[in-house]
């Protein structure tokens, strides 16, 4: 049996239980906060940010960063739709997502190049490599904005699925979106991997001490070159995903989010440098930072505090391990 | 560093000797330039054309020395912007209050502002990457958020405009040398001159390459930290003034791409992200040579919405190409070093 105080040093727990006196707090002043429709929301709003959340955590987990992830889906679900448009691809929802899924591995491969085989920094490769997916897209692709509506039968069907339809009590259903259910899935798949293979172990190893990883026989090259081509290929399957949800495929969206994505994992207990992170800590990180920036109107707080409460909180976040450490240290010594 | 374990006394000219990154950087702003003036030259090699390059590249090459001063300690500062527009966003009110009433003391006090916000960001950074022990990349994203974070509540994400006294800052020239980058080059001097002549620079270098060999021969590693975050944040709003003057407003959300492009001119131009190495000098070439080459893109390809796109691709494979070319000529430096020493 854990003790509290054990309990406490663990960054879970403690964002856990933030989020609950959050809820229960903002529940008070308005009540509406509970309310089926509102879960569903605050669910929904989850779904994008946490899907990347699961590809970051395993970067992160393995020392290093990767900021290109956005560029990378952006690229995969672009290229995909104009494909459909253009009559090449055919309509079909899982030949869609195989092909985005393919385009993102493609370019993860191309990250794993520089940081697998060259050994280069990964924050500087992947900022390369972020501009140049960008750029590549905007100026050989395409830079116009596409309808999902008018173009996809298949994936205007999927932005309108639901996972869940609960019917409100005072008329009116409230839906929960599908796509969170490939939200959980991917969380279950990331979980196992991380705990039960070989591969989550040497993740865990590289991260934490690489050299001594080496020397235990773990190969670095080969595990890094399955993290960044994973990431990709999870960053095409979420960009497709996003373009489904926001039923357009705009080439200059979500570029601009992968800081906002490092800062829920690392707020969910995954040390940038390394070694450290779990799949809970992850998605209860995405779903405090969603909770506090969608529910400030609920309080009756002007939306300009977002993101000046959001910016408080990774300080916060990210002082609470440092502090924890050190409390270790003096319990230890 | 060979460049600071000379005994005797430098010569002026020494901040600007050459080195393998400095000599590449030369040839790749030499090419560039005979290129787009083959290319274009009824418009590249103007003076009209310098002058416009040289307005549009003073503020970013500030904001790329603040984050340049963070690398070289191994640390990062992702805050610049938002510390640059937050600074501006105040100074801009403060004008706009007094625009009738006192002009040239809000001008004035517009400065003011900058030297008290500027170094209040960079002292708040410091202090969470010295005393509290937060990863730097972490603290100043943190801070990031938090300072535009406070620019939106203050305008309410609004455009904040400036008045025309305060116009010379960004717009004005000497004998036709744009007042921004003029100022530009004069700090860069500054810095260039603190990092390789000072014992802060010594000090900087050597935290950089390895801080424990620095706490022990007796550096305040702590200290060295706070005085490089308060001179980048001082720098930043230096940037946001210069901004402020050349656009007339400030707005929170302004130039949001200006934090990742500033950490790619550091590292073309030679500043190691791991710290401890790199010089200034390498940092203004490699503004000079991105400013080049997207100028010169948006003349050759005439549409500049398809030379922005071009553009953004060409940095990155720049980027990803001079990281290749580094990593193979200190791969070869090695080989021949333990060549050598196998014959020796």
């Amino acid at each position: 049996m854990p003790s509290i105080r054990n309990l406490l040093m663990r960054q879970e727990v403690i964002i856990g239980l933030t989020i609950v006196a959050l809820s229960i707090f903002i529940g008070l002043v308005n009540p509406s906060f509970f309310s089926t429709a509102n879960v569903f929301r605050i669910l929904r709003a989850t779904i994008i940010v946490g899907m990347f959340a699961m590809g970051v955590l395993i970067v992160l987990i393995s020392g290093g960063i990767d900021v290109s992830f956005p560029a990378i889906a952006v690229f995969a679900m672009y290229v995909t739709v104009s494909l459909i448009r253009s009559g090449t691809l055919p309509d079909n929802l899982i030949l869609s997502y195989i092909l985005a899924a393919l385009i993102g591995l493609g370019l993860g491969l191309f990250n794993a190049i520089f940081i697998a085989w060259l050994r280069l920094p990964t924050l500087i490769v992947t900022l390369g490599t972020l501009s140049l997916f960008r750029g590549v897209l905007l100026f050989f692709v395409g830079s116009q904005r596409i309808r999902i509506a008018e173009v996809s039968p298949s994936l205007t069907e999927l932005s309108r699925a639901n996972l869940l339809t609960v019917e409100n009590p005072g008329g009116g259903v409230a839906n929960l979106h599908l796509a969170f259910a490939f939200l959980i899935v991917l969380a279950v798949i990331v979980w196992l991997l991380l705990r039960y293979t070989m591969l989550g172990r040497s993740i865990y190893a590289i991260g934490g001490d690489r050299e001594a990883a080496e020397r235990v026989g773990f190969n670095i090259r080969r595990t890094q070159f399955f993290i960044y081509a994973f990431v990709g290929l999870l960053a095409g399957i979420t960009g497709l995903t996003f373009s489904a949800l926001s039923r357009e495929a705009d080439p200059f969206s979500i570029v601009g989010i992968e800081l906002d994505v490092i800062a829920a994992v690392v707020l969910g207990g995954a040390s940038i440098t390394g070694g450290r992170g779990t799949v809970i800590g992850t998605l209860l990180g995405v779903l405090l930072i969603t909770l506090m920036s969608s529910s400030l109107v609920l309080l009756g707080i002007s939306s300009d505090w977002q993101r000046f409460v959001v910016g408080l909180l990774i300080i916060i976040g990210t002082t609470i391990p440092v502090l924890q450490a050190r409390l270790r240290r003096r319990v230890a010594a | 560093m060979a460049t600071l374990a000379q005994d005797k006394p430098k010569s002026w000219l020494s901040d600007l000797s050459l080195d393998g990154t400095i000599i590449r950087l030369f040839i790749i702003v030499a090419a560039l330039f005979a290129i787009f003036s083959l290319a274009r030259p009824d418009a590249f090699p103007t003076v009209r054309n310098l002058q416009s390059m040289a307005f549009q590249s003073a503020e970013i090459g500030i904001l790329a020395l603040a984050v340049a001063l963070a690398m070289l300690t191994g640390g990062i500062d992702l805050s610049i912007n938002s510390t640059a527009n937050l600074t501006a966003v105040l100074a801009a009110l403060l004008l706009t209050n007094f625009k009738d009433t006192a002009p040239e003391l809000a001008v004035v006090g517009a400065f003011l502002i900058a030297l008290v916000i500027g170094p209040l960001c960079g002292a708040f950074n410091g202090f969470l990457v010295a005393h509290v022990g937060i990863p730097p990349i972490l603290a100043t994203l943190g801070t990031m958020t938090l300072f535009k974070g406070i620019g939106t509540v203050i305008t309410k994400g609004a455009a904040i405009f400036a008045i025309p006294q305060f116009a010379f800052i960004g717009n004005g020239d000497i004998l036709g040398i744009p007042i921004p980058f003029i100022i530009f080059l004069v700090v860069a001097a500054l810095v260039g001159m603190m990092m390789s002549r000072t014992r802060y620079g010594f000090e900087v270098y050597l935290l950089g390459t390895n801080p424990l060999a620095a706490r022990f021969s007796g550096i305040n590693n702590r200290s060295v930290l706070m005085r490089t975050y308060i001179t980048s944040g001082l720098l930043s709003a230096l940037a946001g003034l210069i901004s402020l003057g050349r656009t007339n407003a400030a707005r929170v959300d302004f130039g949001e791409s200006y934090v990742l492009l500033t950490i790619m001119i550091c590292v073309l131009g030679g500043i190691n992200p791991a710290g401890g190495a790199g010089r200034m000098v390498g940092v203004v070439l490699a503004l000079v040579a991105l400013q080049l080459l997207s100028t010169g893109m948006n003349m050759v390809l005439f549409t500049s919405s398809g030379a922005n796109f071009f553009k953004e691709a060409a940095w990155g494979a720049t980027l990803l190409l001079v990281l290749v070319v580094e990593l193979i000529s200190a791969r070869w430096k090695q080989r021949s070093r333990r060549k050598l020493k196998s014959e020796g």
